[in-house]
């Protein structure tokens, strides 16, 4: 243990949010190359899950980097995660800086009790003398029939549970900076990236998956949202593939004049409620389209931001999200059931009716 | 197995182990006094100035010392629930860990852990309440120890409830297969809580369990603190020196029930348990043996309560943390959510 971790953390040389540049990347090229770029200077850092070797990830997080560094640094562990998970703890505590992948979100339930229990309370149990300076990196989300164990987001179930910083990036740029501000927090943070950003040549394309990208080293601070589209009439506060599909809807919508912002929350732990109620402040109107389950999560904590702010900036409330129901295998009954662009739309219209 | 790479106990060093056992016992004693002094005559689990739940040690004394006397402040330990005995053994000062206890601002962890959660990174000590779920961790010290380059190794401690849960033995399979300088210590108390191992565990000997995952595996019956020195000796020796892993199983006592509080109806043999303490059996081998004086026995008995009852007045004379400030500690950067 040690109280001050040994890391080479030199993030506050790093730019912030530079200029995106020409080049274009995948996210997942993104995230490689952010955790490949932590690698090559700060040895305490070091990957480890299943399939993080030669396969490079199942969703690609960690393409090429065994190739780089070598199998000592880039580790394949047993289907184990409780094992792995833990020991990431530990050799966090020691002062490395482990990024470890949780191949889907989905599989928490397996290894839960070191994250919420060990990772995340650590810090505090020891009146902030112990820390974990840790990356848990998950895939997240639906769309492509995965069933019910292999498609939920979850991300409001880790950020319900104090000592977790929560990280949702919805495009590469992002994905890279938070990605490096992640391995340089002397906290845990949760990396939740959904599989459908990821830019995978064997799922459905989405052309925001791919984006400029700066090759230099930069942080994005992780705790700040994003206006991701400038709008007058109507706020949509939402993250992840779901930013891609309000996009989507409020560049259609504006050819009818309907103006929407577009919030990209970029964690949820920290909660950048004052970019949401500034938002709000403008519109009065609110939609959150949140693609993890409706009741007791993200969608009502923004909801809520705004009311304790002032309830009465709120002409219109509602939101998008997966009904109270495990997402279903069939097509016809996943997509309904997630927060698609004609559900977004239909929303949209609805509020700037009211 | 061979004992050839445990060196020879001295006299000093049998006496060493006994004046930590000594400690253990006194410090236990003593904060069972605390914890009962304003919870009578009503017991109140959320009264007094030690609140909440207690787990002691008394009785499983020859773990903490036999394990620990190998051990050095670079070495890492894993605790779980009832951790007073192996911290004492392991070096932890009894001030900060005893203000803990106590929820005090000097504590360990400034009144936010408690007696199931010390920390001291000066010894790389720590502790969780959730059985087998501290191996884990011990996997992570091991593997920065290991990537160091250097011998440093740790103890991963835990009771033998904990070796039916999933995380004991994802531990165990990880640790042999990655040769981790890791040595998992179970002591076998007799007792998850109310449940006899006789109706918990398919084994006899835990023990027979490291075969399954190829390292090598002991039992010390008897509760013997020699023979625990042993066996530590020979485990820590080999993680030491790159052999990897070793899982030891201890046949020691709880004294004393579960958790204070605990009227120990289920047990049997509740009225013959203080016969098998440890203490005064190991005292009374050395007394004979010629390797202790009564007077030497008392001075160590005395050394033991002024640093006990020191650490109590510390703790005592230590401020509540203040109210304003809970909020604190949850991260590093001081951002809550």
């Amino acid at each position: 243990m040690t109280t001050a971790p040994t890391g080479t953390n030199q993030s506050t040389t790093l730019a912030v949010e530079p200029e995106p540049g020409r080049r274009k990347l995948s996210t997942a090229k993104a995230m490689q190359e952010a955790i490949s770029q932590r690698m090559a200077r700060d040895e305490s850092v070091f990957v480890m899950g299943e399939d993080v070797g030669p396969y490079g990830g199942i969703f690609s997080s960690t393409t090429g980097l065994i190739d780089r560094f070598g199998p000592e640094r880039v580790i394949d562990t047993p289907i184990s995660e409780t094992a792995f998970i833990g020991l990431g703890i530990g050799a966090a505590v020691e002062g490395m800086r482990p990024v470890v992948e949780l191949m889907f979100a989905d599989f928490f339930g397996v290894c839960m009790d070191q994250i919420y229990n060990h990772m995340a309370k650590i810090h505090f149990e020891s009146g902030g003398n112990v820390k974990v300076p840790m990356v848990l990196m998950t895939a997240t989300g639906g769309g492509y029939s995965d069933g019910a164990q292999h498609s939920q987001c979850l991300w409001g179930t880790f950020a319900h549970l104090p000592g977790m910083k929560v990280v949702v990036p919805s495009n590469p740029y992002d994905a890279k900076g938070l990605m490096a501000a992640a391995i340089d927090s002397d906290d845990p943070v949760v990396f939740m990236f959904h599989k459908g950003i990821m830019g995978l040549g064997w799922m459905a394309k989405n052309n925001r998956a791919i984006g400029a990208v700066p090759e230099e080293e930069y942080v994005v601070p992780i705790g700040k949202a994003r206006v991701a589209r400038e709008g007058t009439d109507v706020t949509i506060v939402t993250l992840s593939l779901s930013v891609h599909h309000s996009l989507d809807v409020a560049e259609k919508l504006e050819a009818e004049g309907i103006s929407v912002e577009v919030i990209d929350l970029r964690s949820l732990v920290p909660l950048d409620r004052d970019a949401i109620v500034r938002s709000v402040t403008k519109t009065g109107r609110l939609i959150v389209v949140d693609e993890d389950y409706q009741s007791f999560g993200l969608s009502g904590e923004v909801i809520a931001v705004v009311a304790e702010h002032d309830a009465s900036l709120l002409t219109s409330v509602s939101r998008v999200c997966v009904p109270d129901v495990p997402i279903p295998y069939a097509r016809e009954l996943e997509s309904i059931v997630l927060p698609t662009p004609a559900r977004i739309e239909a929303t949209v219209r609805e509020a700037v009716a009211r | 197995m061979t004992l050839s790479t445990t060196p020879e106990l001295t006299e000093e060093s049998r006496r060493s182990l006994l004046n930590t056992m000594v400690l253990i016992r006194t410090y236990e004693e003593a904060i069972r006094r605390e914890y009962y002094a304003d919870k009578m005559p009503a017991f109140d689990i959320g009264a007094g100035l030690v609140p909440g739940e207690m787990h002691l040690s008394a009785g499983q004394e020859p773990v903490a010392a036999g394990i620990c006397a190998h051990l050095t402040a670079d070495d890492a330990l894993t605790a779980t629930h009832r951790p007073h005995h192996v911290a004492i053994a392991k070096g932890v000062a009894l001030r900060p860990m005893t203000a803990e206890i106590f929820g005090r601002e000097d504590g360990f962890g400034h009144g936010r852990g408690g007696h199931m959660h010390l920390f001291d990174p000066s010894n790389h000590f720590s502790c969780s309440g959730i059985i087998a779920e501290g191996l884990p961790p011990a996997l992570g010290q091991a593997f920065a120890f290991k990537r160091q380059g250097n011998n440093r190794v740790t103890v991963a401690v835990t009771g033998e409830g904990a070796a039916n849960q999933g995380a004991f033995h994802e531990s165990l399979n990880l640790a042999a297969l990655w040769n981790l300088p890791v040595i998992f210590v179970v002591e076998d108390n007799d007792w998850g809580i109310s449940v006899p191992r006789s109706e918990s565990t398919s084994v006899t000997s835990n023990a027979v369990r490291a075969a399954a995952y190829g390292m090598p595996g002991v039992r010390v019956e008897d509760n013997s603190v020699e023979a625990v020195y042993a066996a530590g000796g020979e485990a820590v020796a080999r993680a030491r020196s790159g052999g990897g892993p070793t899982l030891i199983e201890v046949h020691t006592l709880r004294l004393w029930g579960h958790f204070e509080g605990d009227a120990e109806g289920y047990r049997p043999e509740l009225k013959s348990v203080p016969d098998h303490d440890p203490l005064p059996r190991y005292r009374d081998e050395l007394l004979q043996a010629g390797g202790l004086s009564a007077e030497q026995f008392q001075a160590m008995q005395d050394r033991a309560v002024e640093q006990v009852e020191d650490a109590i007045q510390f703790a005592k004379a230590s401020p509540a943390p203040n109210p304003s400030e809970h909020l604190n500690y949850v991260f590093s950067e001081g951002v809550n959510s």
